[in-house]
């Protein structure tokens, strides 16, 4: 699985293939844009199905209650619009609307994290778990690369509960070598075994993860690394049993230090056992611009980071 | 005597009369609102609503939506009355682990959706309006939107996408009673014409000049739609109508009445069932 491969098709495009085939099969199936349909990849879905895509304009809140009316009268609406707004300007209407009320509406929130990193502080969506991950029956989820987004939207596709996925908006490099594998929502996924450290990760980083885990064998250290597309429900238990059998463990995210899923596997760790936690992710502060990639290794997300404080941890608990 | 519109008028005694109650054995709601829409809700509800208690989620049935969802109270009367649930429920209102909180809560049957902040209903009416169109279904949905929730942006967004897409199956309608927490709506945030401001948003805009007046409300839901507009009902209300004291009084806004002031209250509305008694 560490062959590297180049791959160009962003996740956000296979949302679409997925969705326009579900769609075609029920009628109830609903893509919901806000101005958003060229940036969410869902231009094939309007010229395909056009009575199932409901375009609301650059209205976010209107966005979210629409779709939690259509899923009240029985539809099954998919939100697409940048996750730095929908997850900000309509969070109350994903709170009450949709959560509390408990309408079966899956919020799409694309290009986020820093995917739009040149656009400025507005336009990244660094605190978007934190903030759905804080309200009730609501799960979130970020796939890692285009084979578990496929898997991902097959599950959402016939779940009958209200979600928030995190999309970003350029192509990932694989993590799996192909789509046959068993999927299941809530349950982490142990990508490489190991037990000198673990690696946690989610969405984007699970691939940085993998590469760090490979970097450290060389220097004879086995990490294992833990895919934790599903933010909430938290699967404690995956953690735990790493927890107790490693020792030691780095989380990374493209989401601010606070809240995201360090804070949740701090949480669950705190509760729970006494290892040592690093959590990587971004500063509590307006994330500097540029692309993407520019911005993840001003941060030190990236592999050598992991690999960096993998090594001091180790090292640490051998002295 | 129209013996329909008197018995609709005995019912909204009856509903004052519990609508008081709650209030006054829960120690807490919004009475003065309670009050001001209790007569729009009971023409819905006993003349308007295709609704049956016996079948509270058939697919066909008329939506209702309460935007303004701080008048519980008025809900929690009808929704027992109409037998959603048992009427000996209502003693629980407001107490440690109800049903019957201080807004809408959809684990009621009877109740759609859960609403308590402002502004989100017009946009969900929007979207039952919507699937209904989709699915060619003839159903209706409705909406009360209070007048100090207007200053809410998101009813815009709302008002604009039902003219967007043409939901003649939707009636919002505002219980215009001029007042809210502050003192009067338009000294805290002016929002006349509200005619001409729906009309330049493509809506159908009936005004019912006594908005607690059953003959005006009823005549007003029953008038025909204009094809391919959302239909608005302002409807000019008086805030806590139907108990002397408490009308057009901000502080009843959500004020609780004391012994002597319930005691009035209800004397005035036996005084009120009897003259509507002699109607008949």
């Amino acid at each position: 699985m560490s062959v590297e491969k180049t791959n160009s098709v962003a996740n956000r495009q296979v949302v679409c293939d997925v969705l326009v085939e579900y769609a075609g099969q029920n009628r109830d199936l609903v893509v919901l844009t806000s101005d958003s349909r060229g940036s969410a990849s869902l231009a094939n879905f309007a010229e395909k199905l056009p009575d199932q895509l409901v375009e609301v304009g650059i209205a976010e809140q209107n966005i979210v209650s629409i779709a939690a009316g259509l899923a009240h009268s029985g539809k099954r609406p998919f939100v697409a619009s940048p996750a730095c707004f929908l997850s900000m300007r309509s969070i109350e209407q994903i709170k009450v609307d949709v959560a509390y009320s408990n309408t079966n509406v899956k919020l799409i929130g694309i290009s986020g994290g820093v995917s739009y990193g040149a656009l400025g502080m507005s336009h990244h969506s660094l605190q978007d778990i934190a903030v759905t991950r804080a309200i009730p029956n609501l799960q979130v989820l970020l796939p890692a690369d285009r084979f578990e987004t496929e898997k991902m939207f097959q599950a959402l596709a016939t779940s009958d509960e209200p979600a928030y996925i995190r999309i970003g908006r350029n192509p990932v490099e694989d993590c799996y070598d192909s789509s046959d594998y068993n999927f299941e929502i809530g349950k982490a996924v142990t990508l490489r075994n190991g037990n000198d450290i673990t690696i946690v990760a989610t969405g984007e980083t699970v691939r940085i993860a993998l590469d760090a885990s490979d970097q450290l064998r060389e220097a004879g250290i086995e990490a294992r690394v833990l895919n934790y597309h599903t933010i909430k429900p938290f699967d404690s238990e995956t953690l735990l049993q790493a927890a107790s059998e490693t020792g030691k463990i780095i989380s990374i995210e493209e989401h601010s230090i606070y809240g995201g899923l360090g804070g949740a596997v701090a949480e669950v760790l705190s509760e729970k056992t006494g290892v040592s936690h690093k959590i990587m992710g971004m500063p509590d502060e307006p994330a500097i611009t540029g692309n993407a990639r520019e911005i993840f290794d001003h941060y030190g997300l990236n592999s050598q980071g992991v690999r960096k404080f993998a090594l001091e941890m180790v090292k640490e608990h051998v002295r | 005597m129209d013996t329909t519109i008197n018995a609709l008028e005995m019912k909204a005694v009856d509903i004052r009369r519990s609508v008081l109650t709650l209030v006054k054995e829960g120690e807490t709601g919004h009475t003065g609102s309670d009050l001001s829409c209790t007569d729009i809700l009971v023409a819905l509800y006993y003349n308007i609503l295709n609704i049956d208690s016996k079948d509270p989620n058939d697919p066909d049935r008329d939506r209702y939506i309460q935007s303004k969802g701080h008048a519980a109270e008025v809900l929690w009367a009808i929704l027992a009355d109409k037998g959603f649930f048992h009427e000996s429920e209502l003693s629980t209102f407001s107490k440690f682990g109800s049903r019957l909180i201080g807004h809408p809560n959809n684990k009621v049957d009877g109740v759609e959706m859960n609403t308590g902040s402002l502004g989100h209903g017009l946009s969900v009416s929007v979207g039952i309006a919507l699937a209904a169109k989709m699915d060619k279904k003839p159903y209706q949905t409705y909406t009360l939107m209070g007048d100090g929730e207007l200053a809410e942006g998101s009813v815009w967004e709302g008002a604009m996408a039902a003219a967007h897409y043409k939901l003649d199956n939707l009636t919002a309608i505002i219980d215009r009673n001029g007042l809210q927490i502050t003192g009067k709506s338009e000294d805290v945030m002016g929002m006349e014409s509200l005619r001409a401001k729906f009309e330049a948003f493509g809506w159908h805009v009936i005004d019912v000049k006594d908005g607690n007046s059953m003959s005006e409300l009823v005549e007003a839901f029953e008038a025909p739609t204009k094809t391919g507009k959302p239909k608005l009902i302002i409807a000019h209300t008086t805030k806590g109508k139907g108990i002397s004291f408490a009308e057009n009084q901000p502080q009843w806004h959500h004020k609780v009445p004391s012994d002597s002031e319930f005691a009035k209250a209800m004397e005035e509305l036996d005084v009120r069932m009897e003259v509507l008694a002699n109607e008949r």
